[in-house]
């Protein structure tokens, strides 16, 4: 990928709280906030820090599945919903699975390099609460190819990584792997109870790392080669950012150090209709995090955080093998090692990631770049980590089905 | 005939009612199971009630209740569904089966349906003469060697295999309400039931994941034998509660439900018990099982007097709880009824005397719900138990007296050789009353 041919920054991230199981005030009988909530509380919550809608040139809405878990398609009209302001100018919606998010991220990106805005807003949502699990799994199917849907789990995605996990323990060692995936478990738990608006906020065990590590894979109740802590829950939830050029920034009033500078993104796709060459290698990821930071022209020693589409335990374990933290069979060690906790050598998932936070599947990808956002700028409350001068940059891997879409994106706080 | 053939036609009467609606779900759902794997089969389940109306109401309760068990077993269903190309995703396959399930129930008001099927599951209201002219004109038209599985709670098995002249071909199945949920089965034969029909019992109750406990054929059972007299028990103490401490009825009868509940450690006070049971069918069972006991007298007036004042508990179709002794809003009690008045005296206008006249608990005290998951369960009793003993309040004599009477109960039906044995009772206790201990135990001592 080429060189960005001028600079792009994120600013004004806003989350609204990941709703379901572990939230104190989710509860399955009532009725809950609908799309229109989700929507307008990200928007409104984006446009209050910018100066309103009349500052904004266009939008981008990234959702997967609102046409199954809501009946409700056209995403794009919800837009002018958030505010009058934003009637008559374009806004378009984006999908590819649970990398919506991540789409809705670059294609602001590119609204921005190809000079038709100074200023977008990017959002990205899911409520998919709406649904029992059972159904839930098959809208979220969706993400596979259709035609080896009657062959997969009933939880199919669950099925998918089970398959990952189960030929990674051959490979590498069943309790070194449960190792490495109770403590990412606990991270992700540790991690979200400093987040207000975490879906594992108020999750009170004392102790995450052994209760996970207790608990064994059994597919007579679920899946063969994950526990439910593996994976992540069910969320409702949206997050909104701003896309903007230097001359935006100006317009909206917000000071570069106030601001994330994307200096570089990689986008791939890999065919959803072939099988992955190896159960242990996310290749798609792999491929365009290093195209990523290749286009920011660092390397990963330089990142001092990143942001990890776990939906999964094992998918964050090659994840940091797929970044190059470890060598293949070696990313379950780095986790059990706690060198991807918040203190660790290479922070992970500071609010939780999708295990911890939450994952609301369209939406994810944008909830990174607000995470990376407020760590950057030292907004990030309880969750704050330290960033350092020798490796001040951020980095987000958003995925979409079963390593077929990502994004990922390099940023630096604006100066 | 194996036990898939025998299976292949079967009929439940009074298949509208509460349990007889628990018990056509239960049976429908395994037969549809059956018939997934045996798909050259026909199978068909009479759903034979008197009300064209009920049985509406059971079609759409089967259909919400069919929902709920496909979608925990919905890993098992797509392997069953696994050659039909057509049903793909969750969703096509549960509502394939809830289809495949209802496909099965017939529901009919005309028992004659009933004539073609080598077993009859019966569920009809608790009427002797009623159970054996049904009965006897099945025997007399069926076209196979029909096998009857009666649900009553009280009537000999033996006298309905005499009086419908079924020739050892019934037995008594004794679910407890509701079917769907709860996992005890007593199980009644007679000297004369036959073995087939025991081994079958056996593995039906196996399949349908059900705890079996036999009984000997004694009215009442286990379960009815005992919580009968603990109910009339329970009456007793608050009569005589009324007497000596000169309190109305109804406040005893308050401080009762409260001891039996706290003090006692179950789900609910008896009074509340009875009331979920409802008066009619206490009394009722008790007018059936007292002609068969000459050792004492199963009879209360004061349920008599309930019933002449038409207050009878029991509980409404939608499953909610009707007023009986006590007063429900929300499900929870909240008044007793004065048999002098004849209304609800709210608990708030006595409460706080009543409370302190039963004194306050010692702190070793646990509510029953937060037993339920402990491990050493029997040390927290051991200890609360050792505790109330050595406290001198009204609550704890009144507890004190109740446990060992509960346990008297419970070693005479092993003594009338009704149970088994000791651990039978137990089991029924627990499993079918959900006690947080049996009521044969050293507790009291
Ligand atoms: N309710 C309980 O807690 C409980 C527990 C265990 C056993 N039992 C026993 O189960 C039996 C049924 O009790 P229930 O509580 O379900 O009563 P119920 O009144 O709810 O149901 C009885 C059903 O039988 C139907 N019926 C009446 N006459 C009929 C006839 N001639 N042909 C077909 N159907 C007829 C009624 O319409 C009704 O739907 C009784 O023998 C009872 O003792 C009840």
């Amino acid at each position: 990928m080429k060189k960005l041919r001028r600079k792009v920054y994120m600013t004004a991230g806003y989350n609204t709280v990941s709703l379901g199981t572990g939230r104190k005030e989710f509860n399955p009988r009532k009725p809950r906030p609908g799309v229109e909530h989700y929507i307008k509380e990200a928007g409104q919550g984006v446009l209050q820090q910018i100066g309103g809608a009349k500052n904004v040139d266009e939008s981008v809405i990234g959702n997967f599945m609102a046409g199954r878990f809501n009946k409700q398609g056209h995403l794009d009209g919800f837009i002018p919903m958030i505010d009058k302001g934003l009637s008559m100018k374009p806004a378009v919606r984006v999908e590819g699975a649970c990398a919506s998010g991540g789409l809705s991220l670059v294609t602001g990106i590119r609204q921005v390099l190809a000079e038709t805005s100074e200023v977008v807003l990017s959002l990205g949502f899911e409520v998919q609460n709406t649904v029992k699990a059972i159904y839930g799994a098959d809208i979220l199917a969706l993400a596979g190819w259709f035609k080896n849907r009657k062959k997969g789990h009933a939880y199919f995605f669950p099925g998918q990584f089970s398959d990952r996990a189960g030929a990674y323990y051959e490979k590498y060692g069943y309790e070194r792997t449960r190792k490495g995936m109770a403590r990412w478990y606990a991270n992700a738990i540790e991690n979200a109870r400093l987040d207000p608006t975490a879906q594992e906020y108020h999750n009170t065990n004392p102790d995450p790392y052994a209760t996970a590590l207790k608990m064994q894979p059994n597919g007579k109740f679920f899946v063969d080669h994950l526990t439910v802590l593996d994976c992540s829950k069910v969320s409702d939830a949206a997050s909104g950012i701003t896309i903007c050029s230097e001359e935006g920034l100006k317009r909206i009033g917000i000071d570069k150090k106030d601001a994330v500078e994307v200096v570089g993104f990689g986008h791939a796709v890999r065919d959803i209709t072939s099988d992955p060459t190896d159960l242990t290698e996310l290749e798609t990821i792999k491929f365009a995090a290093h195209q990523a930071l290749e286009n920011a022209g660092i390397t990963i020693d330089q990142v001092g955080t990143v942001e990890t589409h776990d939906c999964f335990s094992i998918a964050g374990i090659l994840a940091v093998e797929a970044l190059g933290l470890a060598a293949k069979g070696e990313g379950a060690d780095y986790v059990a090692a706690s060198k991807t906790s918040r203190t660790g050598e290479m922070p992970i998932n500071t609010t939780g990631g999708l295990i911890g936070w939450g994952h609301p599947t369209g939406g994810t990808g944008v909830h990174q770049a607000v995470t990376i956002w407020q760590q950057l700028t030292g907004k990030a409350g309880d969750a704050q980590i330290n960033i350092s001068n020798d490796r001040p940059y951020g980095l987000t891997i958003n995925m979409g089905g079963d390593d077929v879409t990502v994004t990922s994106i390099v940023f630096k706080r604006g100066e | 005939m194996t036990y898939n053939e025998r299976l292949e036609n079967v009929a439940v009467l009074g298949a509208a009612g509460k349990m007889g609606s628990g018990i056509l779900l239960l049976t429908a759902v395994h037969m549809a199971d059956l018939s997934l794997q045996n798909k050259d089969k026909t199978y068909v389940l009479y759903a034979i009630d008197v009300s064209d109306k009920a049985l509406t109401g059971l079609m759409e309760y089967l259909r919400v209740q069919v929902r709920k068990l496909a979608e925990k077993k919905t890993v098992w269903l797509r392997e069953m569904y696994a050659d039909r190309e057509d049903l793909i995703e969750n969703f096509d396959i549960i509502d394939e089966y809830i289809m495949d399930v209802l496909k099965i129930v017939r529901p009919v008001t005309a028992v004659e349906a009933a004539y073609n099927s080598n077993i009859v599951f019966e569920a009809v209201n608790e009427n002797r003469a009623l159970k054996v002219k049904l009965f006897t004109q099945i025997k007399q038209h069926a076209s196979k060697d029909v096998w009857f599985f009666t649900n009553t709670s009280s009537v000999p098995i033996h006298l309905i295999d005499e009086e419908a002249l079924l020739g050892g071909k019934v037995i008594g199945f004794h679910f407890y309400n509701p079917p769907a949920v709860q996992r005890l089965v007593e199980l009644i034969k007679t000297d004369n039931t036959q073995q087939e029909v025991v081994d079958f019992a056996y593995e039906y109750a196996k399949n349908l994941k059900k705890i079996v406990v036999p009984s000997n054929d004694f009215a009442g059972f286990i379960g009815n034998g005992h919580f009968m007299r603990d109910g009339l028990h329970g009456i007793s103490e608050a009569q005589k509660l009324a007497t000596e401490k000169s309190i109305p009825l109804y406040q005893a009868i308050y401080m009762i439900n409260k001891v039996t509940q706290e003090y006692l450690i179950r789900p609910m006070g008896i009074f509340q018990l009875m009331d979920y049971v409802g008066i009619d069918v206490m009394q009722f069972i008790l007018n059936v099982m007292n002609p068969f006991v000459n050792d004492e007298e199963l009879h209360s007036d004061l349920l008599d007097t309930m019933m002449e004042q038409g207050v009878k508990g029991g509980q409404y179709s939608s499953g909610a709880q009707k007023d009986g002794f006590l007063k429900y809003e929300k499900g929870k009690p909240v008044a007793v009824w004065d048999i002098d008045k004849k209304e609800y005296v709210p608990f708030d206008t006595f409460k706080a005397d009543a409370d302190a006249m039963l004194g306050v608990l010692p702190d070793s005290a646990t509510p029953w719900k937060a037993t339920l998951k402990m491990k050493n369960k029997e040390e927290v009793f051991n200890k609360f138990y050792s505790d109330l003993k050595s406290t001198n309040t009204l609550g704890a004599d009144i507890a004190l007296r109740y446990g060992k009477r509960s346990k008297a109960i419970g070693e005479k039906l092993v003594a009338d050789n009704v149970a088994h044995n000791a651990d039978d009772v137990n089991t029924v206790m627990l499993t079918g009353f959900f006690h947080a201990y049996g009521p044969i135990n050293n507790y009291f001592e």
